[in-house]
């Protein structure tokens, strides 16, 4: 089992959102959330506090971390971008979208670019099916995108120097 | 208490209100087939996630059809068990599983012993409707373990086992949907978990998605080089269960059988870890007395309740989970480790045999005793005291290997001298057994008067935890029993909270004590046959000229001859060991 090699500080901010919870192992999807809300993302060593925290099995915690699909044990890179996979992103092309943005970036679903900047998810059904196929950058929504605008949206984070990152 | 009336396929039957479908179908003769469900009565073990949907019956006035195994009888229900509509959606649900189940039947280590195999088989299923893609994990080979995903059919009996009644927690279902599997945390694989080997996720498990490591090969390579000598030992509770592979009535004691069938097989030397736990006795006997009686003398520095350490998950168990108290349990090893130390230098010497040409197999109730006789302290420069160790299940494969017909074996004796045993040595197969040996004889040497009676019948039992006080001519001596983890786990707490009342306590980490063992034949559910192994142990004990562990005459010899006396500076280094701290 990997030592806990966490910032005291850290640690204190797990244990207050435990706290917060009475430390309820029936509350750990909310704890979880939480710890995610304030760390970015679920690393074995955080949840191995919550586990301890919750009087809960690790294996349980990275259980539930796997199930859901918004909990992450990567870093996440400074604008996360997440593609909607629900039925209608996909039947309207999605999938094309996803692929686009995995070969510019060149990471996989789940992985952050090398650079710390961008990170790559997929979603289910956010509920703007109108929309679809719908990327999220952050929390700034993109509708009815195609594979040809994927490298626009790209540039328009990459902080003055739009024409980077073409492949 | 309220009772209820219903009809189950036209009978009509009256149950307890909260009774479910299934309880009140079998009680009368009605054997609905179930997957996922696993209950062992009277002990408090039960599995019923509702997942699989292969026990669904027709209830008339429902719409859906009812998973039997999790939904509770109710007032003038009627049942229909197998309605064409239940047996088609039972049909269904298996072949749906079937299709995401590798066809490894021939040669899977699970077959004939595969509730999937069975339930495919009683439904009559030949062909597999549904075509899919198949879900593939890493095998994971552990020292004791292999856990084979591709098998997994995600009935989660092993976390019920792991989770909730040894409260180890190394396995959850993780990821989603195809992807699910049985796992530990972060996917690592079970030798970097906090795993205790206990296998009774093996013990439960209905396919062959977790097995024992397989040691057959290696014994039977060994038995066939004519440079070893090759010695066999076997465990107590393997004797009230081989037979059962072989189709005797739960509880038969095969001891006879079971030694002709090691000679049959090649083993130049049978011989029993029934002598090394009357070893066992000598050793951790004289450490609890030692204890004790400073202990009485005022001495409140001196570390109580001692507790027993003859099984390895449990050792393993502590040293993850309670390190702190790690210079509490009794520091002799167990019975296989100290037959193996003994056999490589005792034995070794006396018949003129080279270390190394010496193979130390033996055959236990057990997964982790795999795992005990890899553990570093427990070899020579490499050389390990315990070669091989097989399970009960193991063992008979061996005798099918050797075209053995077990039933109709004549009774043999063990060889000496290791192979001679008293009845305290035999009743370290259950729970409660090993404290009962160690009273026998603590009792005796402690106030130096014989024993009226040697039945401890307030020790014997299968509650989960139990106590005792025993009066040593005046001085009151109480013990504590756990059998289990999570058992074991509620007596660890008082005693890191500083408040047990115990003196001494046994613990053993399967249900039932070695006789429950995760290397036993599968009992599929039915706590009646360890109930009957148990039967059978004590059977045993009382056949037995000799019953207490200081009277062995072997032991005494060993002692003359070789060790000196208990707690010896050689009986330190060859039978006692030392605990790390796993945190
Ligand atoms: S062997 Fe015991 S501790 Fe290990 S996973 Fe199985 S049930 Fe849990
Ligand atoms: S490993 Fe075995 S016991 Fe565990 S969920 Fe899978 S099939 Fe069931
Ligand atoms: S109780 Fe017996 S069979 Fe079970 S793990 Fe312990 S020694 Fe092995
Ligand atoms: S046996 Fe009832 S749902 Fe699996």
């Amino acid at each position: 089992m990997p030592k806990i090699k966490l910032a005291e500080k850290t640690v204190e901010l797990i244990r207050e959102i435990c706290a917060q919870f009475n430390n309820q192992e029936t509350e750990l999807i909310n704890v979880l959330h939480q710890v995610q809300h304030k760390l970015g993302y679920l690393p074995a060593e955080v949840q191995e506090v919550i586990a301890k925290e919750l009087n809960a099995s690790v294996a349980k915690v990275y259980g539930v971390v796997t199930f859901y699909s918004f909990f992450t044990m990567l870093p996440q890179g400074q604008h996360p971008i997440s593609i909607c996979m629900g039925t209608a992103c996909y039947v309207r092309g999605a999938e094309k979208v996803l692929t686009e943005f995995k070969r510019q970036l060149g990471i996989e679903v789940g992985q952050t670019s090398a650079d710390g900047k961008f990170s790559l998810s997929c979603l289910r059904c956010v509920g703007a099916c109108g929309l679809a196929p719908v990327v999220l950058v952050g929390e700034k929504v993109y509708g009815r995108v195609s594979p040809q605008q994927v490298s626009k949206i790209i540039a328009e984070y990459q902080d003055g120097c739009a024409s980077a990152q073409s492949a | 208490m309220e009772m209820i009336n219903l009809t189950i396929d036209n009978k009509p039957i009256v149950v307890k209100k909260g009774t479910t479908i299934l309880d009140a179908a079998s009680s009368i003769g009605i054997d609905i087939p179930t997957l996922c469900h696993m209950k062992l009565h009277d002990m408090n073990i039960e599995n019923k996630p509702g997942g699989c949907r292969v026990c669904v019956v027709e209830v008339k006035g429902r719409r859906n059809l009812a998973p039997a195994c999790c939904t509770e009888a109710t007032e003038g229900m009627e049942i229909n068990s197998h309605s064409l509509r239940a047996v088609n959606a039972r049909r269904t649900v298996v072949e749906l599983i079937l299709s995401d189940h590798p066809a490894d039947c021939l040669v899977c280590a699970k077959s004939g012993n595969c509730d999937l195999q069975d339930l495919a088989q009683h439904l009559g299923i030949r062909e597999i409707h549904y075509q899919g893609s198949q879900s593939h994990y890493r095998e994971d080979t552990s020292p004791a373990i292999i856990r084979e995903m591709d098998k997994c059919i995600l009935c989660r009996r092993c976390e019920m086992m792991c989770n909730e009644v040894q409260t180890v927690g190394v396995l959850s279902t993780i990821n989603r949907g195809f992807h699910s599997v049985v796992s530990p945390a972060f996917e690592m694989n079970l030798d970097h978990s906090t795993c205790t080997y206990c296998g009774q996720c093996v013990a439960v498990c209905p396919t062959g998605a977790l097995t024992e490591v397989d040691h057959t090969g290696a014994v039977i390579r060994a038995l066939s080089d004519p440079t070893k000598t090759v010695v066999v030992q076997t465990a107590p509770a393997v004797r009230a269960a081989l037979g059962e592979e072989f189709g005797m009535e739960p509880g038969t004691l095969v001891t006879g059988k079971m030694a002709a069938a090691l000679r049959r097989l090649g083993f130049d030397y049978v011989f029993d870890t029934d002598f090394a736990a009357d070893l066992t006795i000598m050793e951790e006997g004289t450490e609890l007395l030692g204890r004790l009686n400073k202990y009485l003398a005022g001495d409140k520095q001196v570390k109580l309740p001692i507790l027993t350490s003859c099984c390895p998950a449990w050792v393993k168990f502590f040293e993850h989970q309670f390190p702190e108290l790690k210079d509490i349990p009794s520091t002799a090893r167990s019975p296989q480790q100290m037959f193996g130390a003994i056999a490589k230098t005792y034995f070794a010497d006396k018949m003129n045999i080279k270390r190394d040409d010496l193979v130390v197999v033996s055959i236990m109730p057990c997964v982790a005793k795999k795992y005990e006789s890899g553990r570093d302290e427990f070899a020579v420069n490499g050389n390990p005291d315990v070669d091989y160790a097989l399970t009960t299940r193991e063992l008979a494969h061996l005798i099918n290997l050797g075209n053995i017909d077990f039933k109709s074996l004549p009774n043999e004796e063990f060889d000496n001298p290791l192979g001679e045993s008293t009845g305290a040595g035999v009743i370290f197969g259950t729970t409660g057994g090993v404290i009962e040996a160690a009273v026998r004889t603590a009792y005796e040497v402690q106030t130096g008067k014989a024993l009226k009676r040697l039945d401890f019948e307030e020790l014997r039992g299968m509650e989960g935890l139990r106590k005792a006080t025993i009066d040593f001519d005046g001085t009151l001596i109480h013990i504590g029993i756990a059998h289990g983890l999570g058992n074991a786990r509620k007596l660890l707490e008082e005693i890191k909270a500083g408040h047990s009342e115990f003196h001494a306590i046994e613990i053993m980490s399967c249900p039932g004590g070695c006789i429950g063992g995760g290397g036993q034949p599968y009992h599929h559910g039915d706590v009646e046959i360890l109930k009957k192994r148990q039967r059978a142990i004590y059977a045993e004990d009382k056949n037995k000229v000799l019953r207490k562990s200081h009277e062995n005459p072997y032991i005494l010899k060993l002692y003359e001859e070789f060790l000196g006396e208990p707690l010896s500076e050689k009986a330190h280094h060859l039978l006692h060991t030392q605990y790390f701290d796993r945190s």
